[in-house]
């Protein structure tokens, strides 16, 4: 586990980088940094493995404090991508993987193993790629060497700097899902920079959103969808994948207020007429006090025409809490959705017309995100 | 015809007298040349890691200021220190070769990528094997190619060393001034180009040796 408590960083030409960070990195969690250009998420990550040094505040990982651990041995135990990949052009494809492992003076043969089932992971094929160097290779093969080079050595802890950032969107995609495969099977802590929302939405456990050298929001991916402490949050996460996570709005938004019922004492004909003169082919039936008792189907009214209506009511049917999630209908496979008050009075129908035209609203902005 | 016929002659008679004055001028030009990479090669990489700009700062100053001295007047400046001879033209030689080696070599180190070496540091090589695996494998060939410019210059310089009396092919041409006799000066001249441009291709093939299949 990785701690910060109220660190700051301020640069040697006084820029306050970093102001009154306070984090908590768990262990076999996958975090994700992400913010504006600018707003210290390198600084934060490099303060992990003492590429830079922290001005003041508290810094531990497992509870020793970072500035007692020798930054070499610290270094060789954290898996780093860097932003700007960083592959040594004078060593091979091979080489640059197993640059750490060689330090940690590995097994030759253990280190060739390893380098093939990495470059076999990111799919480049082992015989092809081993000996070539880096300049043979394009921009995005490049970067997944970078990853892999971070993971040679199976680092516990590994801090990745905007790793997929040349990557087109289904290599991406699919490093993403080794990436949490990975830290899910093997317990990895990660440390993850991105600035794209839907990477970070898609792969972390938390979230961890700056801007200007601050933490403004930190929490699950969930949390910060539902929950946006303000607006810049809300603005970063952005309108559309706001409302995605919100869903379909509750029943009561959906409500049929004018949509007829009939108390339970009445005659069958009078039922009937009201029927008939709606056009409804179904209609709930109160008892006195306006509560809910169940459903009068018009065909069954009409073929029992000297039945009283309280031998009629289907109570199969049953009524929604105004509070109740709409999905819970359209998961059913009901025909009306009686809504009533927590007290079960009866309150209306769910409009069906109304619901439709959200759903088919939801589904065009699907398509189009994706499109 | 006849002028070809008495050149060879000319080499028949001198020709051991030709090598030596060569010799002599190789043994100038990399004993000056040599000493100066001992000094200036690890300096200027030392200098990459200094933090204080303003002894680096001096450092180049006085390189610089040596390589201001007009050639002639080093070597006359040096008389009454170490006499005449091999010694004062080397010590000038040396002198003259200090800036350009310092300044290849610091911007050779110096030019590498930052994002190499934050990687480097990043996977966790100490200082020194950061040094000996990543910055100077990738510096080598802008310093090999410091080290062949500077050679180049030397050998060419080292004709100079005639006037302190240290011998090398621009005694074959003074002597050829003395006698006037062109086909001297014209040995010794050529000679001297032909040198620098073999040492130019050497240590260019080096030098594309040293760099080949990196980016
Ligand atoms: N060595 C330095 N000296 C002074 N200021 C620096 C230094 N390094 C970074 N900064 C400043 O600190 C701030 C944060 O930089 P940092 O690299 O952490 O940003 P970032 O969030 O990673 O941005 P990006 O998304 O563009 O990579 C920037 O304003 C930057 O200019
Ligand atoms: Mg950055």
């Amino acid at each position: 586990m990785i701690q910060l408590k109220n660190v700051n960083k301020v640069y040697e030409d006084g820029f306050h980088a970093l102001k009154n960070i306070n984090l908590t990195f768990e262990e076999g969690k996958l975090n994700v940094l992400i913010g504006p250009s600018g707003c210290g998420k390198t600084t934060t990550m490099k303060l992990l493995n003492r590429l830079i040094d922290y001005t003041d505040g508290e810094l531990t990982v497992d509870g020793k404090l970072i500035s007692d651990i020798n930054p070499i041995e610290l270094r060789r135990q954290m898996g780093y991508v860097i932003q700007s990949i960083g592959l040594f052009p004078h060593m091979t494809i091979f080489d640059n993987v197993a640059t750490v492992p060689k330090l940690l003076k590995w097994d030759k043969q253990k280190i060739s193993k390893k380098v093939d089932e990495l470059l076999k992971m990111v799919d480049l094929d082992p015989e092809m790629y081993r000996e070539r160097y880096p300049h043979e290779l394009s921009g995005g093969q490049q970067q997944r060497i970078g990853v892999i080079r971070a993971l040679a050595a199976e680092p516990k802890i590994i801090l990745m700097d905007e790793p997929f950032s040349a990557l087109d969107p289904i290599s991406r995609e699919q490093l993403q899902d080794e990436l949490v495969r990975l830290q899910k099977e093997i317990n990895k802590t990660i440390i993850f920079v991105t600035h794209d929302m839907d990477e970070a939405i898609k792969i972390a456990d938390q979230i961890i959103l700056m801007r200007d050298g601050e933490v403004v929001q930190k929490g699950s991916p969930h949390e910060l969808l539902t929950n946006p402490i303000n607006q810049f949050v809300e603005d970063f996460i952005g309108e559309d994948r706001l409302r995605q996570a919100r869903g379909l709005p509750p029943m009561t938004a959906f409500v049929n207020e004018d949509y007829p019922s009939v108390k339970v004492t009445a005659s069958l004909d009078a039922a009937i007429h009201v029927m008939v003169d709606k056009k409804k082919d179904q209609m709930p039936i109160v008892d006195a006090d306006d509560k809910y008792l169940g459903i009068l189907s018009l065909y069954d009214a009409v073929k029992n025409r000297d039945s009283e209506i309280k031998e009629l009511v289907d109570e199969s049917v049953i009524a929604y809490r105004e509070s109740a999630e709409v999905e819970k209908f359209v998961a059913s496979k009901e025909t009306i959705a009686p809504i009533v008050h927590e007290d079960m009075t009866f309150i209306g129908v769910l409009d069906q017309d109304q619901l439709l035209e959200v759903l088919h609203e939801q589904i065009d902005q699907k398509s189009g995100v994706t499109s | 015809m006849k002028l070809i016929q008495e050149y060879i002659e000319f080499w028949e008679i001198r020709y051991e007298n030709i090598f030596s004055y060569l010799l002599e001028h190789l043994t100038i030009a990399f004993v000056s040349i040599i000493f100066a990479i001992i000094i200036t090669v690890p300096l200027a990489i030392g200098m990459t890691k200094m933090k204080n700009e303003r002894l680096k700062q001096s450092i180049f100053n006085v390189a610089n200021f040596f390589q201001t001295i007009p050639t002639i007047a080093l070597f006359a400046l040096l008389i009454p220190i170490f006499g005449i001879g091999f010694t004062p033209a080397v010590v000038a030689l040396f002198l003259y070769a200090l800036l350009p080696l310092l300044r290849n070599t610091y911007a050779g180190v110096e030019s590498i990528d930052q994002g190499i070496v934050e990687a480097a540091k990043g996977m966790g090589y100490s200082t020194v094997q950061r040094l000996a695996k990543v910055e100077l494998p990738i510096a080598v060939p802008y310093i090999m190619s410091g080290i062949r410019i500077t050679t180049i210059y030397i050998i060419s310089w080292t004709t100079l060393a005639t006037v302190i009396g240290a011998g090398g092919l621009g005694d074959l041409v003074m002597a050829g001034i003395g006698s006037n006799n062109t086909f001297m000066i014209f040995t010794g001249t050529a000679l001297a180009i032909i040198l620098a441009l073999t040492v130019d291709l050497i240590f260019g093939i080096i030098e594309r040796r040293l760099s080949v299949s990196r980016g």
